[in-house]
């Protein structure tokens, strides 16, 4: 009896999983601090469905009762602790068992705290990057103000600005401006808001009514102050209609419904639809051209592009929409920024085609160069 | 901390337009423009919900969310189901196969129509597979597609670093309502 109870005992006894081995920690890299990253070698039962995986201990001291940080999956050698800054800690792992049973602990690691690294390393290349894209734009800013000739490609979209603004003007219809729907912290924001500058001073000038609603309510106040400074600029301050530069609501399709009213009842000769746009995008464009209205958009919404290009007469494609401000005011120091884009583009294509190549003679150095951490 | 200078600045901003929907607004009223009496609805609409927000709260169950909940909500969705028809009169007018590019865009787009839907696989599915429909669409996706986005993507962020630099430097004030 004794004996098949000692057996029955000795079936239920479930072998323990070996602990993982060479526990290593150490500050986590290229961060704001806080964080501490361990590393292991696996156990050497990690081989099958044996083991869950790896529990990580902490403690402040070598000895002591070490405290349960986190778990990570079997076949994983690596966790990152959040830590307090500055505080030592040592770490150990041990292996959640499946079919074998818990590890012990293993070794305590070393001893690491955490600290905050003012450069992140992983991100050199987008600093060199950068400052030749910057060193560029000053190059050409200068050359430009020294009264070098700028060639700037023709824009359709903004050939058309005079035009459309003519338009208006003979018809004696309003022109309709949509600075997006986003808030001044999108560039694409300020690039419209730039670009309604231009725009208002031509109406302004040939004293047509600019009609400008707005979904966001600091966005309105910058238009506000801009269509009112553009009137000024051309002598006619008398002739800035506060009332027709408003905020209507901060609801996406209570915007568009809205707009497409004011499109329906004013009939406006010319739609701009210029800036950060979303679902809204087709809505606005579409009721725009079934009024009649000359349709000129931009954006940089991948997304939303199509619908513009469909409904649309012209259409600032991405970047267009950011050189815009520069191509209606001719200011050289503007194009000269424009020139540099260009340029900028021109060394990203070559690059492309080195690194194709490189990667087809199987030479991967050349694109992990290129790698952003 | 900027953002919630943000917020304080976008509080007093929405009271200045506050004052501008209503001076609008007043306005059309008193002129009696055409459609005026939407101005009447909106104004209306503006201190019901105005009142119902500041006497009765905004929590769950109140007026507001009431309000807010059956005329405010479905409003907005019947705005955005009306997309589904603007795509289609959007659609026709721009697959209208008149030039080579127009015809090239609907050719594409029919066949990444059909590839995302069983239809596209039941009518090439005696084909080799990578001539199916559903293969054509993924490489449509991942190639031409792709590289033009991606292409789009790289001008646009280049134009971003630039508009940012000429802004920190002051070269662009447009957006301040100064420049040439």
């Amino acid at each position: 009896m004794i004996l098949l109870i000692s057996l029955l005992f000795s079936f239920n006894q479930i072998a323990s999983a070996t602990p993982p081995t060479d526990v290593r920690a150490y500050d986590a890299p290229n961060d704001e601090g806080g964080r501490v990253r361990v590393t292991w070698e696996l156990s050497a039962d990690d081989t099958d469905e044996s083991i869950s995986g790896y529990e990580v201990y902490r403690n402040q001291t070598v000895d002591g009762e070490y405290e349960y940080r986190g778990f990570t999956g079997r076949g994983t050698s690596a966790y990152t602790d959040d830590v307090e800054n500055t505080v030592f800690y040592y770490y150990r792992v041990k292996v959640r068992g499946k079919a074998l049973g818990n590890s012990d602990f293993s070794e305590p690691s070393n001893a690491a705290a955490a600290t905050g690294q003012l450069f992140h390393t992983g991100r050199t290349n987008v600093l060199l990057g950068l400052l030749v894209f910057c060193g560029m734009v000053g190059f050409f800013i200068v050359s430009a103000t020294k009264g070098k000739e700028l060639f700037v490609r023709r824009i359709a979209g903004l050939q058309a600005v005079e035009e459309a603004v003519g338009r208006a003007t003979e018809m004696g219809r309003p022109i309709l401006y949509i600075p997006g729907l986003s808030t001044p912290a999108d560039v694409a924001t300020i690039a419209s808001i730039n670009i309604l500058s231009q725009i208002a001073k031509k109406t302004a000038l040939y004293e047509t009514r600019l009609i400008v609603p707005n979904r966001n309510a600091i966005v309105m106040s910058i238009a506000h102050e801009v269509v009112k400074e553009a009137h000024a600029a051309v002598g006619r301050p008398d002739t800035f209609k506060s009332g027709d530069v408003f905020y209507v609501t901060d609801s996406q399709f209570g915007y568009a419904a809205a707009v497409n009213g004011i499109m329906v009842r004013d009939k406006p000769a010319t739609n701009f639809f210029l800036g950060m746009f979303w679902a809204e995008s087709l809505i606005l464009a579409e009721t725009g051209a079934s009024v009649g209205a000359i349709q000129i958009a931009g954006t940089d919404a991948v997304t939303q592009l199509p619908f513009f290009i469909a409904a649309c007469d012209y259409t600032l494609i991405g970047e267009e929409l950011y050189a815009a401000s520069a191509y209606l005011s001719r200011e050289p120091k503007l194009l000269g920024s424009l020139k540099a884009q260009d340029w900028a583009k021109v060394i990203v294509a070559a690059l492309m085609i080195a690194g194709v190549v490189f990667s087809l003679f199987g030479d991967r150095f050349f694109v992990r160069m290129f790698e952003v951490q | 901390m900027i953002l919630d200078w943000y917020i304080v600045v976008y509080v007093f901003a929405l009271v200045i337009g506050l004052q501008t929907i209503i001076h609008h607004h007043y306005h059309k009223i008193r002129r009696k423009t055409k459609g005026y009496w939407y101005s009447m609805v909106t104004l209306v609409s503006l201190a019901v919900m105005g009142t119902a927000g500041v006497f009765f709260g905004i929590e769950q169950g109140s007026f507001f969310m009431y309000l807010f909940r059956h005329i405010q909500v479905p409003l907005g969705a019947t705005m955005f189901s009306l997309l589904a028809f603007f795509m289609a009169s959007a659609a026709y007018r721009a697959f209208r196969a008149r030039t080579l590019e127009a015809t090239l865009l609907l050719v594409a787009a029919v066949i990444v129509m059909l590839g995302r839907v069983p239809l596209g696989y039941f009518l090439t599915k005696g084909l080799p597979e990578g001539f199916q429909i559903p293969a054509i669409t993924e490489w449509i996706l991942m190639n031409p597609n792709m590289a033009a986005k991606r292409g789009i993507m790289f001008g646009v962020a280049l134009g971003m670093l630039s508009t940012a630099l000429k802004v920190i430097v002051g070269i662009e004030r447009g957006y301040l309502g100064g420049g040439k």
